[in-house]
């Protein structure tokens, strides 16, 4: 359940901006997530709820943006798609994967008042 | 939890003594925040744009803000800072992953004992409770400080940082930290390690680097523990490989068991490689001790398994 320790980073990050713009309540907050980032989405809403139930952005809508996994393969010397780690290259059915997107987790936007 | 550099203040112990502080008035905090400091943070308004639904008269008109952060970057700094002091100390430190009861403390408890005459070894200990670990590692001889994370699930970098306030490694020793038993959520924690060493035993299955990707991909180097239990199992040990691979084609796999001892040179050998690594580099980033993975199957290879 890392997804706790995570949604307390987005709150820091949430409450550092309140505090730098002055500002009253964060209605919403969106987040970049990749698909290989080992984040389970429902997990992520549940922790995001409990975590900001006493802050300025309690309520708040969030937001989950999956961003596409991608390796590279270098038996074909291409990136590709990669939907799952442990998954094979979908042009040459091996494993010589090395990860190039997809592991992203940030806070890209917030809609507040 | 504290918002100024975001520890559990309420749950986290170390050595027993909670982490409780305060920011405000002034007093005394003990440690040095500035590591925390997410540099290069951009914020970007996109301008106070209405949004495309009416607000009544006198309620505060909503906006979007631009905020391009990384959950992670405080953590990151931490470790950078972490990464910092035991590099300018020529200290080559490992970060113990498995499931619990894989046998990280038996193989600790091993290493420490067969390296002590060569390596002066500290170990950072992370449980949710009980020093019980902390307890068999001091036994040893070797300086332990024990990280209580609470209901916490992993260590985190800050945390690691406090323990090695406490600790205060001597210069080119071998930092063991062993992470809290969970093959998920201590993954994408950086501590400031050299490397992710992540233990399995062969009593828990050859799947499991395909049920727990991230962690196998993130480490350099898989010890398979127990193989002193191989003839009782049925566990394919070449599948077990090939599945820690497919996630990760670079990871080094090395056989061995704590009790009876099989391997355990290769083990050693690595350590020392590694050890004598981060010596040699001193305050440089020695970010990477490349084994390739053809020296790393010989190593698998050379122990008596084979």
């Amino acid at each position: 359940m890392h997804e706790m320790a995570l949604a307390e980073g987005v709150l820091r990050i949430v409450e550092d901006a309140a505090r730098r713009e002055g500002l009253s309540r964060v209605r919403a907050v969106w987040l970049e997530i990749g698909q290989l980032a080992s984040v389970e989405p429902e997990a992520m809403r549940f922790c995001f709820d409990a975590v900001t139930k006493d802050s300025v952005a309690a309520g708040a809508r969030l937001e989950i943006i999956a961003t596409a996994g991608a390796a590279w393969c270098t038996q074909c010397s291409t990136p590709v798609a990669l939907a799952a780690l442990g998954d094979a290259c979908p042009k040459c059915g091996g494993y010589r994967l090395q990860v190039i997107g997809g592991t992203e987790m940030r806070v890209t936007e917030m809609e507040v008042e | 939890m504290c918002n100024t550099c975001g520890c559990g203040a309420d749950e986290v112990r170390i050595d027993g003594v909670a982490h409780a502080h305060r920011h405000a008035g002034g007093t005394a905090h003990g440690h040095d925040h500035d590591a925390g400091k997410v540099s290069g943070a951009q914020i970007c308004e996109n301008g106070a744009q209405p949004l495309h639904h009416a607000h009544a008269a006198g309620l505060p008109a909503a906006r979007r803000l631009r905020i391009e952060q990384d959950i992670l970057a405080k953590n990151d700094a931490h470790a950078a800072h972490n990464r910092e002091q035991l590099n300018a100390r020529g200290i080559f430190a490992l970060n113990l992953v498995s499931s619990p009861g894989a046998g990280k403390t038996a193989l600790l408890v091993k290493t420490i004992r067969a390296l002590a005459d060569r390596f002066e070894i500290c170990v950072i200990e992370g449980d949710q409770h009980t020093s019980n670990d902390a307890e068999r590692i001091r036994a040893t001889g070797a300086r332990t400080v024990q990280i209580n994370t609470g209901k916490g699930c992993h260590l985190d970098a800050h945390m690691v940082g406090h323990a090695l306030e406490r600790l205060d490694p001597p210069q080119h020793g071998i930092l063991m930290i062993e992470n809290v038993g969970n093959l998920v959520c201590p993954a994408a924690f950086d501590l400031g390690e050299e490397h992710k060493v992540v233990v399995l035993s062969v009593t828990e299955g050859e799947d499991k680097p395909l049920k727990y990707p991230d962690m196998f991909r993130r480490s350099s180097l898989m010890l398979l523990n127990k193989i002193d239990l191989l003839p009782y199992l049925e566990f394919d040990l070449e599948l077990c490989i090939a599945n820690a691979r497919r996630t990760n084609p670079q990871i080094g796999v090395i056989g061995v068991s704590a009790v009876s001892g099989e391997g355990l040179s290769s083990w050693f050998a690595w350590i020392e490689q590694g050890a004598n690594h981060a010596h040699a580099a001193g305050p440089k980033a020695a970010r990477a001790q490349e084994v390739g993975p053809a020296e790393q199957q010989m190593a698998f290879a050379r122990s008596p398994m084979r």
